[in-house]
């Protein structure tokens, strides 16, 4: 297996939000897309993100939220990665994020935002492509 | 790896150092390199001096779904109390047919994720068959120099005939649940076997004394505990004291430096 070592994502849920089906078919999708994907569970800190995403040397942390605190969860978990010199480690996400807050938060530093309805091949291929 | 678009590799020696003094991201990026089978990374850490940072390495195994995370947070936190530094491998399986793997050990213990004495790191077994990971045995021997005091792996959850553990910890524990067999079972060989503790977890549920009983007629350590609230777990890390000898340097493999 040298070589060929899998590319490592965190996909996790933050704040006080238990809607877990949509970030659970993420999380499966990319497994069976070839990627060890660490899940963390429901209602987890940015501190308790970004210190798992840490010591589980992933390439990117992936997060759902549906409780419509995003802007202040993802810069948040943004900031703390900065604090640590960890700013290579890609943050993106998807939920129910209005269009406008988007660029907002791409601006931040959010490298992706994926709302209901996109496809799931183009969520595999965004991930796929931070391996390379 | 994760960290080949990384432009500034850090020497191993400056990982190793970092890493003693406490930062996560150095002890992370090390494991990734032995995980890689990194030549330099991998012969770094046998060439370490196993006899000077010597730290007791606790398997859990066990079927899958008998409370093995929800043991290993426990063992956290009581470890911690002891102030010392815990560092915990949890393996779950890759696929045979995609390579992916969905690493989700850590959820029962992210109570410890921000506490700088314990790091978790999840591990696939990238092809491996026999209950660890392809590197684990490797992986362990860096944690100590790394500067952890206990060694704790949690295997895949494992079936009767998975006891590559036995080569890698110190203490065998092996978690059950009521409801899984009668006395045959018990008579069995694999699991079983290798097992120097055997923890009959879940202990409140119907079934559990018949277990214990049957278990107790084959195996010399047999501890009841309910892990999600704690209950016998002291008598569990006693029993796992008693176990634990630190081998004699004389013994040990020889080693540089």
């Amino acid at each position: 297996m040298a070589g060929a070592t899998p590319l490592r994502v965190l996909i996790g849920k933050v704040g006080l939000d238990g809607h877990d089906r949509g970030v659970k078919l993420i999380a499966r999708a990319l497994r069976d897309a070839g990627i060890e994907v660490i899940y963390t569970g429901l209602h987890q800190t940015p501190e308790q993100i970004v210190a798992s995403a840490i010591q589980e040397d992933v390439r990117a942390i992936g997060l759902s939220i549906h409780s419509a605190a995003h802007k202040t969860l993802f810069p948040r978990v943004l900031e703390l990665l900065k604090a640590q010199g960890a700013e290579d480690i890609v943050v993106f996400g998807g939920g129910i994020i209005p269009d406008e807050d988007i660029p907002i938060l791409h601006a931040q530093g959010v490298r992706r935002i994926f709302t209901p309805g996109t496809p799931m091949q183009e969520i595999v291929d965004f991930v796929k492509g931070l391996g390379q | 790896m994760c960290g080949l678009n990384r432009q500034v590799r850090e020497t191993y020696a400056d990982l190793i150092a970092k890493g003693v003094q406490g930062n996560q991201r150095a002890v992370a990026r090390f494991l990734s390199l032995v995980e890689s089978e990194d030549p330099e990374a991998v012969s770094t850490v046998h060439s370490l001096n196993r006899g000077a940072t010597w730290a007791p390495v606790i398997g859990i195994t066990g079927y899958p779904g008998v409370g093995k995370s929800t043991l290993v947070n426990q063992l956290i936190r009581l470890y911690r109390r002891q102030d010392k530094k815990v560092g915990v491998l949890a393996i779950d399986p890759s696929s045979s047919r995609t390579g992916g793997a969905l690493l989700g050990d850590r959820i029962r213990m992210q109570e410890h994720a921000t506490d700088p004495g314990v790091f978790i790191r999840s591990m696939a077994t990238r092809g491996h068959h026999g209950g660890l990971a392809q590197r684990t045995q490797d992986v362990v021997q860096a944690l100590p120099a790394l500067g952890y005091d206990i060694i704790i792996i949690e295997t895949v959850g494992v079936g009767q005939g998975e006891i590559d553990i036995v080569t890698v910890a110190n203490v065998v524990v092996a978690v059950l649940a009521p409801g899984l067999g009668d006395d045959i079972q018990a008579m069995k060989a694999g699991l079983l076997e290798i097992a120097h503790i055997v923890v009959v977890n879940k202990k409140d549920l119907k079934g559990a004394d018949t277990a214990l009983r049957y278990l107790k007629e084959w195996v010399p350590c047999v501890i009841p505990t309910q892990a999600l609230t704690g209950e016998g777990v002291e008598e569990v890390a006693s029993a796992i004291a008693a176990r634990v000898v630190r081998p004699q340097p004389a013994g040990t493999v020889a080693h540089s430096g």
